[in-house]
């Protein structure tokens, strides 16, 4: 037994209440999708057949289990527009996290060059408009982007262009949307790693003869990497999925998955496709979601 | 050899650009609030006519009150929940489960937010519960309370355990060291996590548009369905609002938690 | 804690006397392990502690002496092994059930208590009336010497006004034994010192027992009144300062404590109640027959650096003793001027170095040794220990 091990037991105790919560709103729930992405589409409210009763017994179960059919997946494989939306997902993900590294990285590079006093102040600035809706943001820009809005406007009175640009319902906007509503994500772990990262090193390496961009590309981004990694599993892992951002700014003439998902769901009434799609999207995330959840760990349980 | 600084040109370009994307977006619809003309493009004068067009809209008025309803329910089940999961997390040791718990805690924090409103959706259609203030609030809790475990688990994390055993040795048992010392000190963290849960749950769109019945939109629903139909003034005073209201809460949080404790050092918010 | 709480002055009586009887160890340490994964960090450690001692556990970092701390605190439970206090075996009860009280090397002071309510901690705990915690934390404040400090939080005082805080906060319940676990490593040398002394006559007033965990082997000397020295979790020697320092009990105790000139023997002669030991870097030396004998290990002879004098080239006589019996022949290599002393490198004729410490009594050097001087390092047999190596 030790001091940790005398904190443990109360400790454990307290485990109980959120794990609960979690196994009956986070695990138990994926059963279902699971479930009803195998089932068939059926027209009654709610619109797929039933979950399989557990009262009904043995019997019961396994006809439920021969009545389960991949062929939601087959529709998904088979038709071309989930394809794309897959597809379309993952190079808009892609895009716009090279996008938020590309713009991210400076802005965090000189925060953490800031004075101390300073630092925390950046930080409060960068962190402040998280706290600010999600969906208001994205509202803020199509205000801005739309036919008659203040960006055609100040374009048209430089006379850069002739006509007002369309922006609206365009990639461009979309991107736009999603660096502007990420931004945060990608900057904290940035700043926090190269906060952390002792002013010696580079001054060591000027020392030694490295002109500026060697010192950077040499100590100080090699040093960054880890902060690197966190915002772009940060950033990557939810755009996949995102839903709101494309919508609103993006034609709707390409869908990413998640679209299609809401699509299938809301419009479309059909359930088990939509928890099919679900499935997969889970599926392609397997990966960085796994990555994402052991960084995770490591930072938060390693402590000091 | 000349000195060199250590903010060079470029750092202090970029950080000016970096804060100027963020926040003029916001300050412009900030000022649309208050234009008093009908059409964006057109200014014409200062006027409080669209807060008044907001406040006579009944059912915006009743989605925005159910997202505060839900907001603040959820958000204090969320901080409950979420503080006894970062305390087993970080003082339990291991335990069996862990891996597993964690993984519950962490994965929602970047689950695309369709499958998690998906999933919980088809839970309470299973159960047969009737959707509505408490669907929405349960799923926001659920999503809520992984994001008050980290904020918590980082303070408890960076917290001097010899504190909780000098506790011990003065004639605590682990239960009074905990009250006595840990709950003060993990205070500020505590609030920076309701918060966080708060504004979090106001925002939300996808999961509460999946989780809700009819007849019980949330205010993101709303405002959601009259932006697709186009920019409407309106909108712009109702997120002015929202923007004031979530100021308001910082501002309130962040002098208690001041006020709480000459410490310092306050959690981050993230 | 007893609902009659006696004076500070009587502490000494009632930890002494009460429950006691004379010469019976107040801590009896009887066998105890302690394993972390592989790692023994104690192992098979047994120890009396009396009274009212002042005693100092040293060693190098990782030699287990705060595992060993820990486990008198309650923080961890030995594996194997007995912890009587006042007889009584307290090895797996928990910290707040032990009469022990701890200073914690970075003080662990509550950051969101003032000054008063941290001394107060441990007395609320204890069920104290709030008129007789007022007394005592007036009584501990003064104690200190913290008058006029009792509002302010941690983070406005200095740091020996923490230490002196963490201190008043562990002996404000008037514990059977106070660990200290390097109670100035976090004070800057001048504060330090003068701690020490402080601490000292604390101890001595309150008459209570005192067990300090240090890795500064002077901080060790000045303050204890025995010094156990730990080396990887077992009790190398304990002994008192000057016993450690004089006649150390191996060579790496020789080593650890203080600076020491050391050879290695290659052949051993008995000349009555003599020794002569052959070394191949100092030639012959005349020692001290040892107390105890140590059979056919090998042997170094270790021999202080104060204990070695210098003189200029010359047979040396002793006052009264006829010829110093050993001379070393040597020129001087090296000169090293520390203030009070003056420590010399002799290249020894027979090959080896050995360091001599002399105290700058004059303060015209006069007396001083150039470079390459030719000198007579020269030490009586009683100045020489001889250990196993």
């Amino acid at each position: 037994m030790s001091a940790r091990r005398i904190f443990a037991r109360p400790a454990r105790l307290a485990a109980i209440a959120p794990y609960v919560w979690m196994v009956l709103f986070f695990l138990v729930p994926f059963g279902f999708v699971l479930k009803i992405s195998l089932s068939q589409t059926a027209i009654a409210q709610p619109p797929y057949e039933p979950v399989f009763d557990l009262m009904a017994g043995w019997g019961a179960l396994k006809a439920a289990f021969a009545a389960l059919s991949i062929d939601n997946f087959k529709l998904l494989a088979s038709d071309d527009i989930y394809v794309f939306a897959y597809v379309r997902s993952l190079i808009v993900a892609v895009t716009a996290t090279a996008l938020l590294l590309l713009i991210g990285y400076p802005i965090a590079y000189g925060m953490a060059r800031l004075p101390a006093r300073w630092q925390a102040v950046a930080m409060v600035l960068v962190i402040v408009p998280f706290w600010t809706s999600f969906l208001i943001r994205i509202y803020a820009w199509i205000n801005i982007l739309q036919h008659d809005g203040l960006l055609n406007q100040i374009l048209l009175a430089l006379h850069l262009v002739s006509q007002p640009v369309v922006w609206l319902s365009t990639d461009s906007a979309m991107y736009i949307g999603i660096v502007y509503s990420y931004l945060p994500f990608m900057i904290l772990p940035l700043y926090a790693t190269l906060a952390k990262m002792e002013p010696v090193l580079e001054e060591a390496a000027s020392d030694l003869g490295a002109p500026r961009w060697q010192v950077f590309w040499l100590v100080t981004f090699p040093l960054s990497l880890p902060g690197v990694g966190a915002g772009v599993l940060l950033c990557f892992i939810p755009i996949v999925g995102e839903f709101v951002i494309p919508d609103l700014l993006a034609g709707s003439n390409s869908l990413m998955i998640g679209q299609t998902l809401w699509l299938e769901f809301f419009t479309n009434k059909d359930w088990p496709v939509a928890s099919a799609a679900a499935i997969v999207l889970l599926v392609v995330l397997l990966v960085p979601l796994l990555l994402y959840e052991r960084l995770q760990k490591r930072q938060l349980e390693q402590g000091r | 050899m000349r000195k060199v600084s250590r903010l060079s040109r470029f750092n202090v370009a970029s950080l000016a650009l970096g804060l100027a994307f963020l926040y003029l977006p916001i300050l412009i619809l900030v000022i649309y609030s208050f234009n008093a003309s009908r059409l964006v493009t057109v200014w014409g004068g200062w006027s409080l006519r669209w807060y008044h067009e907001f406040f006579n809209d009944r059912a915006m008025i009743e989605a925005a009150w159910m997202s505060l309803r839900v907001a603040v329910s959820s958000a204090t089940i969320a901080t409950l929940i979420g503080t006894l999961a970062a305390v087993a997390l970080s003082r339990g040791e291991r335990f069996r489960g862990r891996t597993l718990f964690s993984g519950m805690l962490y994965a929602p924090l970047v689950m695309p937010e369709v499958i998690t409103g998906l999933s919980l959706l088809l839970l309470f259609v299973a159960l047969n519960a009737e959707r509505g203030f408490w669907t929405v609030t349960i799923a926001h809790t659920t999503l809520t309370m992984c994001f008050v475990a980290v904020v918590v688990q980082s303070r408890l994390g960076s917290l001097d355990r010899s504190l909780e055993e000098a506790a011990m040795d003065l004639g605590c048992d682990p239960m009074r060291a905990f009250v006595a010392v840990t709950l003060p000190l993990i205070a500020p963290a505590i609030v920076a996590g309701w918060m966080l849960a708060f504004t979090l749950s106001l925002d939300d769109l996808v999961i509460a548009s999946f989780t809700t019945g009819p007849g019980s939109a949330t205010l993101p629903i709303r405002i959601y369905s009259e932006v697709r139909l186009g920019v409407k003034p309106e909108i712009n005073a109702i997120c002015t609002l929202v923007i004031a209201l979530i100021a308001v809460v910082i501002v309130i949080a962040s002098l208690a938690s001041k006020l709480s404790s000459s410490q310092g050092e306050s959690a981050a918010p993230l | 804690m007893t609902d009659e709480l006696p004076g500070t002055d009587a502490i000494a009586e009632a930890v002494g006397e009460r429950q006691f009887a004379a010469g019976e160890p107040l801590l009896r340490i009887d066998g105890v392990a302690k394993t972390f994964g592989t790692f023994r960090a104690v192992d098979g450690v047994s120890l009396d502690i009396k009274a009212g001692e002042f005693f100092a556990l040293l060693g190098p970092s990782g030699c287990g002496k705060t595992t060993l701390l820990r486990m008198l605190a309650g923080f961890e439970a030995p594996d194997q092994g007995r912890i009587l206090l006042g007889g009584k075996d307290i090895a797996q009860a928990l910290p707040h059930e032990r009469p022990i009280n701890m200073m914690f090397q970075n003080y662990a002071l509550f950051p969101h208590l003032s000054v008063r309510d941290n001394i107060a901690f441990g007395l609320k705990r204890a069920g104290m009336a709030r008129a007789d915690i007022a007394t005592r934390v007036a009584e501990m404040v003064a104690l200190v010497k913290l008058d006029g400090l009792e509002k302010r939080k941690p983070d406005q005082l200095s740091g020996g006004q923490r230490q002196r805080v963490a201190l008043a906060r562990a002996l404000a319940r008037r514990p059977q034994l106070l660990l200290l676990d390097e109670p100035l490593a976090a004070l800057d040398k001048k504060l330090r010192e003068s701690t020490q002394g402080e601490l000292m006559e604390l101890q001595r007033r309150l008459g209570m027992t005192f067990i300090i965990v240090t890795h500064d082997q002077e901080e060790a000397m000045t303050m204890a009144s025995r010094i156990g020295v730990m080396r990887d979790g077992k009790l190398a020697q304990v002994a008192s300062p000057r016993g450690l320092y004089e006649a150390p009990r191996s060579r790496w105790i020789a080593e650890f404590v203080g600076d020491v000139n050391l050879f290695d023997a290659e052949s051993k002669l008995r000349d009555g109640h003599r020794l002569v030991i052959g070394t191949r870097d100092a030639g012959p030396l005349v020692v001290a027959e040892p107390r105890e004998p140590f059979g056919e290990v090998r042997l170094s002879v270790a021999i202080r650096p104060e204990k070695v004098k210098l003189s200029r080239r010359g047979p040396v006589r002793e006052a009264g003793h006829g010829t110093a019996i050993n001379q070393l022949d040597g020129v001087i290599a090296d000169i090293c001027y520390l203030g009070g002393t003056t420590t010399y490198k002799v290249k020894l004729d027979a090959g080896g170095m050995l360091q001599a410490s002399v105290a700058n009594s004059a303060r015209l050097d006069v007396d001083a040794y150039s470079l390459n001087q030719p000198v007579v390092a020269w030490f009586t047999p009683d100045d020489c220990v001889v250990l196993p190596s």
